[in-house]
């Protein structure tokens, strides 16, 4: 069975074509992140990686990510099944008002967040009036990391369950499984990669942020530092192996979950072989 | 097998870094210096002074903690409800921003001496080794072939420095002829090859991206990056005219009080005009007022005249306004 | 309620979760969405009208959106295009290193965009790797609005990428045996049978693209140059209005770019949705 583009040719000229681009475009940013990184060696690049700051930079950002990923993937699994299997007044409006986060520079995203729950905010006010410090702590972290990420995994979900359409599940509800059951059992295996995906981008994306948090943190050393606000600290002060290292840390964590996800593939792949 | 392993190395990272700042917290008291972006290793050295001298002194064991960032940024925190209890900063206008919304008290300038400005700056060109386009004086840069790098004044009060610096030459230089000084400010920032958000950016285009024939930026940053960098590839030129950049200090009452560190706040910043803490400084380029270490470190400061931003443009607030303001003079010599 | 009820009945679902997903989708958007807005908006309450077009049309202003939005349509265009290619190689074709290519669509999302964006104007500037193969060839990147364009295409890439993709892994071997046993070529095949497919999915995430690039801040600014009228983006507008503590201004900036933004994701949507219901024949 012949398939489109599986002639050699087309085939060959496709793939050399991706990888000289990519290579180009996105390896080549990578290789120069570690070869700074390591510019000066192993010991300090391990000697900037094991500082107290940073190894507490690390912690607060996987703790972020860690939290902002259920979050996200409830609310994307809920929009998406909302969006694509009922049609009501403003469907379009809702799904574009999950939008607004990519539409929003991170920095002013940062900037509403502490407008509101800030000092001079209304929410704020009252929130200090009870001594209760939301913004310039991790919650405030959290908080905007989430308005960031949001959008990723419904975006994910909802293209692929619109071209699916609801026809499996309609047959599932018909013949008398239970919502959840048919969510589980027919939905679920449909959109699992769809759903790893957002996951990934969120979880990137978390790890990654910087606009948003940068203004909603304090950049407390120790504290409220994440990873991208203490490697930006270190640039500033001219320690370029550290800063670097910091990214190449952050390249890592993007490559790690990446590795994850391609091993959950192979064993679901193995066991569908097996069934 | 490979998700639960992130998820134990996760949780791992994060109970090391919730003992970390546990720690801090535990029973100590603790200090909040809200700092400027390039001043980390400054009050890195300075900190654990500090705290050997109030143990001494008070038998107190107490932490400091440090948050660094633009100058701006950092009193947009502050006024949003981070709780510093001090503040060290680069720009006289960033503080006065607290003063004006009652967090810091009306008189500051007076609580400390020197204008609360413990050690200060100035603005300073570094350029290529043997000094190619024989660049001394601010005049010599509006030339033709000179290419400038210098951080954007909009965003940055570096820049806005170099900016007050060059036209307060050009206010000397001509007399106070308007339609002179504007042809030269015009001139002036043509020449301007990148403007970076700030002087780290501008630094990175001078240096490493090779752009431009002079770096323009505080004295103390140009003589730190050319000991960063390489002093024999670099020459720092200290123009016989040039601006007082003030680092002032101010203790953020209202935060200093909830926090119950008043004396603390007070003492931490009475420290900094120390004779140690200013020998400190100046081994960091900074220029102080004491006179022991002036004297100590002559040579590292060549002399220059310093103009004051109060005796050549009024104030702070009416530089803002009419320069760099939406608008203003800035805006209408970049104007095409 | 009865209204609700009509809706549902009204497009003939049997699918239950209505009440539950609305519940959730409608409290989040609200408590994490459009709450925060409000505060943009509280903002401009404070500016007359005319005090709102004098910031939004200054000049210097007028010339960033010119520069952003130029910048951002030829990175658009380059990932569609680059974007499709790449989700069409990950999904069709076996080949070593494949993993590791599959990889490296996420790192521009993880990595903080400002190194993002120092590691890009290291690379492209004179002295850099890229920079010194370009330089010669008369092609300068860094410090031009193509700087711009490449650090707003590295940054969007991923959208294009992982939005084609599961659609394309998603459509049944038997869609092209049967374009191909008709006898058509490659391309006309591709043409006539894939692309209708996944045409929604690479219209919406060159959309997302388009759009993040408009905002982006932090990966740019190291390598335009900032020069005024000529490479300073609007990103770049909102932040200088911020450092003079001006939030109205800087507010009604990002009100420009918002409103933009969401008018374009709104036509996105309901473009994709009559498409969509047309491929399925009025469901949808």
């Amino acid at each position: 069975m012949r398939r489109i583009g599986d002639a050699p040719v087309v085939r060959r000229l496709l793939i050399g074509a991706a990888l000289v681009l990519s290579a180009l475009f996105l390896l080549l940013p990578l290789v120069a992140i570690f070869a700074q990184a390591f510019s000066e060696g192993v010991m300090v690049f391990w000697a900037n990686v094991s500082n107290t700051f940073t190894l507490h930079a690390i912690g607060l950002t996987l703790m972020i990510a860690l939290l902002t990923i259920p979050v996200c993937l409830v609310f994307g699994v809920a929009l998406a099944w909302l969006v694509t299997r009922f049609s009501f007044p403003g469907r379009r409006i809702l799904q574009t008002l999950i939008d607004i986060p990519f539409a929003v520079s991170p920095v002013v995203a940062g900037l509403i967040y502490l407008l509101l729950y800030g000092r001079n905010g209304w929410i704020g006010t009252w929130l200090d009036g009870h001594d209760i410090q939301l913004m310039f702590a991790w919650p405030g972290i959290l908080m905007v990391t989430i308005f960031v990420t949001c959008p990723f995994v419904a975006r994910e979900l909802i293209p692929l369950m619109q071209a699916q359409g609801s026809r499996e599940e309609e047959a599932a509800v018909t013949l008398g499984a239970s919502g959840w059951t048919t969510f589980r059992r027919v939905t679920l295996p449909n959109i699992r990669w769809a759903l790893l995906y957002g996951v990934i981008l969120t979880n990137a994306r978390a790890v990654g942020e910087f606009g948003a948090v940068s203004v909603v943190s304090g950049a407390i050393r120790g504290q409220t530092n994440t990873l991208p606000l203490h490697l930006e600290q270190l640039y500033q002060d001219y320690n370029a192996v550290g800063a670097f290292a910091c990214a190449a840390l952050l390249a890592f964590i993007a490559l790690l979950t990446l590795a994850a996800k391609a091993g959950l593939e192979w064993r679901a792949a193995r066991r569908e072989a097996f069934a | 097998m490979a998700l639960p392993t992130i998820f134990r190395r996760s949780l791992i990272a994060i109970a090391l870094g919730v003992t970390v700042s546990g720690s801090a917290v535990a029973q100590e008291r603790e200090l909040l210096n809200s700092s400027y972006d390039i001043a980390r290793e400054l009050f890195a050295a300075i900190n654990p002074e500090f705290q050997a001298w109030w143990q001494e002194e008070h038998g107190e064991e107490i932490a400091i903690s440090q948050s660094h960032g633009g100058s701006s940024a950092q009193a947009r925190a502050i006024l949003q409800g981070l709780r510093a209890d001090v503040v060290t900063f680069n720009q006289v206008t960033d503080v006065q921003v607290l003063a004006d919304a009652g967090l810091v008290a009306e008189d500051w300038q007076d609580a400390f001496e020197n204008n609360a400005s413990p050690y200060y700056s100035t603005t300073a060109f570094l350029v290529r080794k043997g000094n190619p386009k024989g660049i001394e004086s601010w005049d010599d840069l509006v030339q033709e072939d000179v290419e400038m790098v210098f951080p954007n004044p909009k965003t940055s009060g570096n820049g806005r420095y170099t900016y007050l610096a060059a036209w307060g030459f050009a206010e000397n230089e001509f007399d106070g002829d308007e339609e002179q000084i504007e042809e030269f400010m015009s001139t002036f920032l043509a020449n301007v090859a990148v403007f970076d958000t700030g002087g780290r950016g501008a630094t990175t285009s001078f240096i490493e991206r090779e752009i431009g024939d002079v770096l323009i930026s505080f004295e103390s940053e140009v003589n730190n990056i050319r000991s960063e960098y390489g002093s024999d590839d670099y020459e720092v030129i200290v123009p016989p005219v040039s601006i007082l950049a003030e680092f002032p200090v101010a203790v953020v009452g209202e935060n200093a009080e909830r926090n119950g560190n008043s004396d603390l706040a007070q003492s931490y910043l009475e420290y900094l005009y120390t004779e140690e803490t200013q020998r400190l400084l100046a081994g960091f380029n900074y220029r102080v007022h004491n006179e022991a270490v002036v004297e100590e470190f002559a040579d590292q400061f060549p002399e220059t005249e310093l103009l004051e931003v109060d005796d050549v443009f009024g104030s702070w607030d009416e530089v803002m306004e009419t320069h760099f303001g939406s608008g203003g003079r800035l805006d209408q010599l970049q104007r095409r | 309620m009865s209204q609700l009820a009509t809706w549902r009945t009204g497009s003939t679902r049997v699918l239950p979760g209505f009440g539950l997903s609305m519940g959730i989708s409608v409290l989040f958007i609200s408590l994490v969405l459009l709450l925060p807005i409000t505060g943009l908006f509280g903002q401009l309450a404070g500016l007359s009208f005319a005090e709102y077009w004098a910031i939004i049309t200054e000049g210097r202003v007028v010339a960033s959106y010119m520069v952003t939005i130029g910048a951002a349509a030829v990175a658009a265009i380059i990932n569609a295009i680059f974007g499709l290619l790449l989700a069409w190689v990950l999904v069709r074709y076996e080949f070593p290193g494949k993993r590791l290519l599959d990889a490296l669509m996420d790192l521009p999302f993880a990595l903080p965009t400002a190194v993002a964006g120092i590691t890009l104007a290291t690379l492209y500037a004179s002295s850099g790797w890229m920079g010194q193969l370009l330089e010669p060839l008369g092609f300068q990147v860094a410090y031009t609005w193509v700087g711009i364009a490449l650090a707003m295409a590295f940054t969007s890439i991923p959208f294009v990428v992982r939005t084609v993709q599961p659609v394309l892994e998603d459509l049944p071997a038997e869609v092209d045996e049967a374009a191909m046993s008709l006898g058509a070529t490659d391309g006309v095949a591709f043409r006539r049978v894939i692309l209708p497919h996944i045409w929604p999915a690479l219209v919406t995430g060159t959309g997302l693209a388009f759009v993040r690039s408009l905002g982006e801040f932090g990966a740019i600014i190291f390598i335009a140059g900032n020069m005024p009228y000529e490479t300073e983006i609007t990103a770049l507008m909102i932040f200088v209005k911020l450092q003079e503590y001006d939030y109205a201004g800087a507010s009604a900036i990002a009100s420009v770019v918002l409103f933009v933004s969401l008018a374009l994701l709104l036509a996105i949507n309901v473009w994709q949705g009559r498409f969509v219901r047309r491929l399925h024949g009025g469901k949808g």
